[in-house]
């Protein structure tokens, strides 16, 4: 059985799940056996992939099966990108799938989510094997339905309506740009396979409207700025193992997306398509993770790092493209290695950080932080867990989120070489914004982690929280190895990365796995290596020594007492700092423009005892000035049309008529 | 024997950060004092403080978890990684490929995450606002310190700290733009980086003042000596990467021998007494901001560090 075959079965595996589920929708057991069962054959699936991609089968497997189009068939094809990206889908299903299994019992209405589940997963696979834009399109729809499905799961809840129609349009709107890409890349001919679309020759004005067109198809499913919009509202709607696929996984899918167009189908990128990529992935770098330090809820606040991150990718394959254009072979491996295993890390920790806000969901009914605070105590393995993930996502050593940062880095700094005074004007610039990125990413976990499981309970629900079941501890915890280890030994996965980068750009990193103490070196020792491992050996051993050495020569004496807090000791819990009043100075050093933000205080006279109030006052500026007007225009113009609803038959014979004429002028004129 | 001797000198180098630390504290605060006509204490008074406060109890807030009680640990165990891997009398440390200057920043930031979530853990508004606002500078101070290791990285062509220090204290460099704009920057993030005076101010207690002090509030006894000894770590290594980067002279270069290691540590003591006046001269000169004032002073030292990499970008001759 080839190896594309193999991952077809458990594909196959997955939809007979879904098929499944709805036969079992009403029984006890439905929840155990579909989690269960997902989680094997997403495991097989991922054993599959990682063979692929370790095992040097290089050389692409192919399958075509007699549905679709009828002179086309569908066709399947299993290359090194697409293992990295199964390794990617099928890690993260495995995941969540395992949380889902402790997760799914607390689920008021599981037979909403449970069929959708396995067909989301297996949706999400079929794009990455498919191999002609008929069958991709097809499955990026059923990708798209099944994640809309699963964002609908709860949809009585206050804004998930709005937050499914929105994703709904959002999608539709995304499909249709990768339709007309698609299009366009088969050009006149018509020839859909990709091996055919490959092997054509694109004119220049097709390769510019492809790409404007990608960032708008696979740019609105990744969540860029402008197009982020729908996902701060889709991704915290679904369940949180499903938020955890949405952002850790899906987001990656459209990248996907996106890398096969641009290097693989398109052949070689071009120095100005990727300033538009660098330019688009810095706004929404930042962006992202501003709008995050703004907000309160756990969930939405994770899906904005989610946007923050996938602009730190879409920036690293920008330089990647700049490179490969100029001819720059290394550091265009260099900067491309450093995306996928950006892309990587980012599922590991977004999915960990989802499944903590899931347990914290769980355990007190409460998305908002500042009704919450000091669930170290009462979760103390989540709280652990989710520490980590806040240290990995805010780029720190020893963990994995560093390394792929400290990467992209590099490539920055390689930048000089390129001859284009565009992009020697705009790298150290992108560099700057990347930069700015990861130290507010930093502040922005403080804030997450500090008010939600620090401090003093802010209400009883954190008050009487429980520690979560056990299968919710064990999947988050494999993620936190799974951290740990990307984090300090490197090496290896960028090795395992390289024949994706020979496959897309004909070349790759030089070896890591030989440089003593497992070191990673990106071009040349003399100018830039580090060594996560090292790095962790050396904090520890320091901070064990420390340890030691004070509790064996000087006191180790303890003294429990009330907090000190400068002899202002009695406040209530709510006195403390809240998300919203941590976020106040970057709020007025950077909200001031970017949210138009206002703190409106009304302090009532002395003597009067009405409380004082404090009003926020922020503006999500492209709301407001890209959709709002978008939306108000489509309402203007129903309501135009809409007396085209209530004409008689005579009017409507004579409009018919007049549309026909129309067209015969137009024809006679035109010939 | 070659192994032996580097272990020797790193181990040296270690220790000697170690010792130094708040040998530079006490020194900067003895100056201070005799600049405005006070006495001062004697320059060995931290010493004296943090063994005073290992020898006391620890009173720890009932609310209080145990990432308050590892954070201590945590953050002296990054700052003093970080200061080890920044060349002082000699480049060519035995472990400097482990971690460059991004490497080294970064460090710094987890030692400062776990400190603000320290912060914020016993759960009163001192810690919060502490915390809040050690954030607010940080997300300026680090992109703006990412920025000057840009530009130094595209003058000496490495990330890799004792690279640098090697090519710009061997051949002739001479005086650019770049550089000076990233010294000007680099003094700019040091001040604030360790809470000094226009940005914050060490030796305050006034509440609406603090922003260091705010967080470390709620610690006492053994954790407050390795927090302290964090904080004058932490100044020894900004002062150390400007002596070693912009003003190389005398640093012995790796496998040359035992003199001209003395000659070294000789040239490294005089740097830092240097620098320590000069700190203290900054500080007793200017009054200290505003809050929010802060941020346009940052933003000063990140465009400086934008400029210089600019520069660089358009010419490596800047």
């Amino acid at each position: 059985m080839s190896a594309v075959a193999l991952q077809m079965v458990c594909i196959a595996g997955l939809l007979g799940l879904a098929v499944l589920a709805i036969a079992l929708s009403r029984s006890k057991t439905a929840t155990a056996v579909i989690y269960g069962a997902t989680l094997a054959v997403s495991a097989i699936a991922l054993i599959g992939a990682l063979r692929g991609l370790l095992g040097g089968a290089t050389d692409a497997t192919t399958l075509t099966l007699p549905v679709g189009l009828p002179w086309l068939g569908a066709h399947f094809r299993l290359d090194a990108l697409a293992s990295f990206f199964l390794i990617v889908v099928n890690l993260g299903g495995a995941s969540a799938s395992l949380y889902g299994l402790g997760y799914g019992h607390h689920d008021p209405a599981p037979h909403r989510v449970l069929p959708f589940f396995p067909a989301f997963l297996a949706g999400m696979n079929l794009v990455v094997l498919a191999d002609d834009a008929f069958s991709y399109l097809l499955c990026w729809e059923f990708m798209s339905l099944a994640s809309w499905a699963l964002v609908m799961a709860h949809h009585r809840e206050p804004g998930n309506a709005k937050a499914g129609y929105v994703y709904l349009v959002m999608a539709s709107f995304g499909t249709l740009a990768l339709l007309l890409a698609f299009g366009l890349l088969a050009g006149p001919a018509g020839d859909y396979g990709f091996a055919a679309i490959r092997a054509a020759q694109h004119a220049p004005y097709a390769a510019t409207l492809v790409l404007i067109l990608m960032l708008l198809g696979a740019g609105s499913k990744a969540g860029l700025v402008p197009l982020h919009v729908w996902l701060p509202l889709a991704h915290p709607a679904a369940p949180s193992h499903v938020s955890a696929l949405m952002s850790g996984v899906m987001t990656k899918v459209a990248v996907y997306g996106f890398i096969r167009v641009m290097f693989d189908l398109l052949g070689q990128p071009t120095w100005p398509a990727s300033v538009v990529v660098l330019f688009l992935g810095s706004i929404t770098a930042v962006m992202g993770i501003l709008y995050a330090m703004m907000e309160k809820d756990l969930k939405r606040l994770l899906a904005y790092s989610t946007i923050e991150n996938i602009g730190i990718v879409f920036v690293s394959l920008g330089l990647a493209m700049a490179f490969q254009a100029n001819g720059l072979k290394m550091a265009a491996a260099l900067a491309f290695t450093a995306a996928l295993f950006h892309a990587l890390n980012h599922s590991f920790f977004k999915s960990l950080l989802f499944f903590g806000a899931g347990a914290v969901l769980t355990a007190t009914g409460e998305r908002d932080m500042d009704k919450l605070g000091g669930l170290i105590h009462r979760m103390p393995l989540t709280s652990f867990a989710v520490l980590v993930g806040c240290v990995a996502i805010s780029a720190l050593p020893p963990f994995n989120g560093f390394v792929s940062e400290w990467l992209i880095f590099q490539a920055v700094l390689q930048s000089p070489e390129l001859p284009q005074w565009a992009l020697k004007i705009m790298v150290p610039a992108v560099g700057a914004m990347l930069a700015l990125a990861a130290a507010l990413a930093a502040a922005c976990f403080v804030k997450t982690y500090g008010v939600t499981f620090l401090g003093r309970p802010r209400g009883t629900a954190a008050e009487t929280a429980a520690e979560v079941d056990r299968f919710s501890l064990t999947a988050m915890f494999i993620l936190v190895a799974l951290c740990l280890l990307a984090g300090i030994l490197p090496g290896l996965a960028i090795d395992a990365l390289a024949p994706v980068a020979t496959q897309m750009l004909g070349s790759r990193m030089p070896a890591q796995a030989g440089q003593p103490w497992l070191s990673i070196v990106p071009i040349a020792e003399s100018r830039s290596s580090y060594n996560g491992l090292l790095v962790m050996v050396f904090i520890t051993a320091t901070a064990s020594l420390a340890v030691f050495i004070i509790h064996r020569f000087a006191s180790h004496a303890l003294r429990r007492g009330p907090a000190w807090g400068c002899g202002f000791s009695d406040a209530t819990p709510a006195a403390q700092y809240s998300g919203v009043s941590f976020a106040q100075p970057i709020r007025r050093v950077f909200g001031t423009l970017l949210f138009h933000a206002r703190d409106h205080v009304t302090m009532p006279p002395p003597g009067d005892v009405r409380p004082a109030r404090l009003r926020i006052e922020l503006h999500d500026l492209v709301w407001s000035g890209m959709y709002a007007p978008i939306a108000d225009a489509v309402g203007f113009l129903s309501t135009r049309l809409n007396h085209l609803q209530f004409l008689t038959i005579r009017r409507y014979l004579s409009l018919v008529f007049a549309t026909l004429v129309t067209l015969l002028l137009v024809l006679a004129i035109w010939s | 024997m070659v192994v032996i001797s580097d272990i020797i000198v790193q181990g040296v180098q270690m220790l000697l950060v170690l010792l130094l630390a708040p040998l530079l504290t006490g020194y900067v605060r003895k100056i201070k004092a005799r600049l405005v006509r006070r006495q001062g204490a004697s320059i060995f008074q931290p010493y004296r403080d943090l063994l005073r406060l290992m020898r006391k109890e620890v009173v720890l807030a009932d609310n209080a978890s145990w990432l308050f009680r590892v954070t201590p640990y945590i953050t002296f165990a990054a700052i003093w990684v970080a200061a080890a891997l920044v060349p002082t009398f000699a480049t060519g440390l035995l472990f400097n490929w482990t971690a460059d200057l991004i490497a080294i920043v970064a460090l710094l930031g987890s030692a400062r995450f776990f400190l603000a979530l320290a912060g914020m853990d016993v759960g009163t508004s001192f810690g919060g606002i502490g915390s809040s606002r050690e954030v607010m500078i940080a997300a300026l101070a680090e992109p703006a310190m990412l920025l000057i290791v840009f530009c130094l990285a595209l003058v000496a062509g490495s990330t890799q700290l004792s690279t640098v220090a090697h090519f710009l204290a061997s051949s002739y460099v001479g005086l650019r733009v770049s550089l000076g704009m990233a010294l000007v920057a680099l003094f700019m993030v040091a001040i604030a980086e360790n809470a000094r005076i226009p940005v914050d101010n060490p030796a305050t207690h006034l509440e609406l003042t603090m922003v260091h002090e705010a967080m470390i509030l709620e610690y006492s006894g053994r954790h407050l000596a390795m927090i302290e000894l964090g904080a004058f770590l932490k100044l020894l290594l900004y002062v150390s990467l400007i002596a070693c980067v912009f003003f190389p002279w005398q640093i012995a270069l790796y496998g040359s021998g035992a003199l001209s290691y003395t000659i070294g540590a000789g040239a490294y003591i005089v740097k830092l007494a240097l620098a320590g006046f000069l700190l203290a001269l900054f500080e007793t000169a200017t009054a200290k901001m505003r809050v929010f004032r802060v941020p346009q002073f940052l933003g000063a030292a990140f465009m400086l560090g934008l400029l210089g990499t600019l520069l660089l970008f358009v010419s490596r001759s800047f």
